[in-house]
C-alpha cells in the first residue's frame, strides 16, 4: 500500500514543483538556453530552479543515507563516460534547445490543456522505444547507467 | 527567481520521496522508459507519471489556463522524437542525470549534464540563425 502511494505522491509534487518553477513553459527553457539572447534577455532562472533541486535532494541523501544504510547511494561503477552517454545526451540536447521541452515537463504540460504538449509526448513515445532499442543493440559502449538503481 | 527556486526544492523533495519510499531514482525518461516497456515495478512508475499529469490539472484548475507557447510542428515533432532518443541512449534527462546524478554526485552525470546543456545552447543559437520561424512562440 505504501509504495503505490509514494510514487504518485512523489509524482505530484515533481510535477506542482515543475509548474511553479515555470519550468513548464518552453520559453522560459529556451529563454535560459539563448546565453547569446538571440530571442529576446536571458534568464538564469532555469539554473535556480537546479540549484534549488539539488540542494534539497542532496542533503536530504546524506542526511537520511546517514542514518539509515539502505537508503545510502551507492559508489557509480564503470568508465567516467563512453559513446553512448555522450551521442545520448547530445540528441537530448539538441531536441531540448529545438522546444524548450524536456520529458518531465512535457508529461506535466499534458495537463495543462497544451496542444503542443500532446504532440510532443507522441513524438517522445516513438523516440524512447527507438533509443531504447539502440541502447540494447551496443550503439556506443557500454551500459548508459551502470549499476544504477531502476528509474 | 524566488519561485524558480522553491520549484526547485519542491523537484528535490519529490526525488528524495521517491528514492526513500520506492528505492528508485526520478529520472523521468527513465520511469517512462520503464513503463512503456512493462519493466517490473510498473505500477509504481505508472503512478509517478499519473502525478505528473495530476498536478498539471491541478494547476490548470486552480490558475486558469495560460496562454500556452506554440510552435511549428515540424521542430516540434523532430524535438520529441530527439529528446526520446537521446535520453534513453545516453540513460537520463535533465531530471535523471541533472538534478538526481548530479545529487548522488555521479560523475557520469556530470558529463552529460555538461553536454546537454552545451548542445541545448548551440541548438538554440542554430536556430535563430537558420530558421528562427522554427522557434517556440
Amino acid at each position: 500500500m505504501r509504495r503505490p502511494v509514494t510514487a504518485l505522491v512523489a509524482g505530484l509534487v515533481f510535477g506542482v514543483g515543475l509548474v511553479l518553477s515555470g519550468m513548464t513553459d518552453p520559453r522560459n527553457v529556451v529563454a535560459f538556453l539563448d546565453v547569446f539572447g538571440r530571442f529576446g534577455q536571458w534568464s538564469p532562472n532555469l539554473a535556480a530552479v537546479m540549484v534549488g533541486a539539488i540542494a534539497v535532494h542532496l542533503v536530504s541523501l546524506r542526511v537520511l543515507g546517514a542514518r539509515d544504510a539502505r537508503l545510502r547511494v551507492a559508489v557509480e561503477r564503470g568508465p567516467l563516460f563512453d559513446g553512448r552517454l555522450i551521442g545520448g545526451a547530445a540528441v537530448f540536447g539538441a531536441g531540448w534547445g529545438l522546444a524548450g521541452y524536456c520529458p518531465g515537463p512535457a508529461i506535466v504540460s499534458l495537463g495543462l490543456g497544451s496542444v503542443s504538449a500532446w504532440g510532443f509526448v507522441a513524438a517522445m513515445i516513438v523516440g524512447v522505444l527507438l533509443g531504447e532499442r539502440a541502447a540494447r543493440r551496443g550503439v556506443g559502449t557500454a551500459d548508459p547507467r551502470p549499476g544504477l538503481p531502476a528509474c | 527567481m524566488l519561485k524558480s527556486l522553491l520549484g526547485g526544492a519542491l523537484i528535490g523533495a519529490a526525488a528524495t520521496i521517491y528514492w526513500v519510499g520506492n528505492g528508485r531514482v526520478a529520472g523521468v525518461s527513465g520511469v517512462l522508459a520503464g513503463a512503456l516497456r512493462g519493466r517490473a515495478g510498473r505500477d509504481e512508475r505508472v503512478l509517478f507519471l499519473v502525478g505528473l499529469v495530476t498536478a498539471g490539472v491541478v494547476a490548470t484548475l486552480v490558475q486558469g489556463a495560460r496562454d500556452a507557447a506554440t510552435q511549428a510542428a515540424a521542430p516540434l515533432l523532430l524535438a520529441g522524437v530527439l529528446v526520446g532518443f537521446g535520453t534513453r541512449l545516453g540513460g537520463g534527462c535533465t531530471s535523471g542525470h541533472g538534478v538526481c546524478g548530479l545529487s548522488r554526485l555521479q560523475g557520469r552525470s556530470l558529463v552529460a549534464t555538461l553536454v546537454f546543456m552545451a548542445t541545448g545552447v548551440l541548438t538554440v543559437l542554430l536556430l535563430s540563425l537558420v530558421a528562427p520561424q522554427w522557434s517556440v512562440r
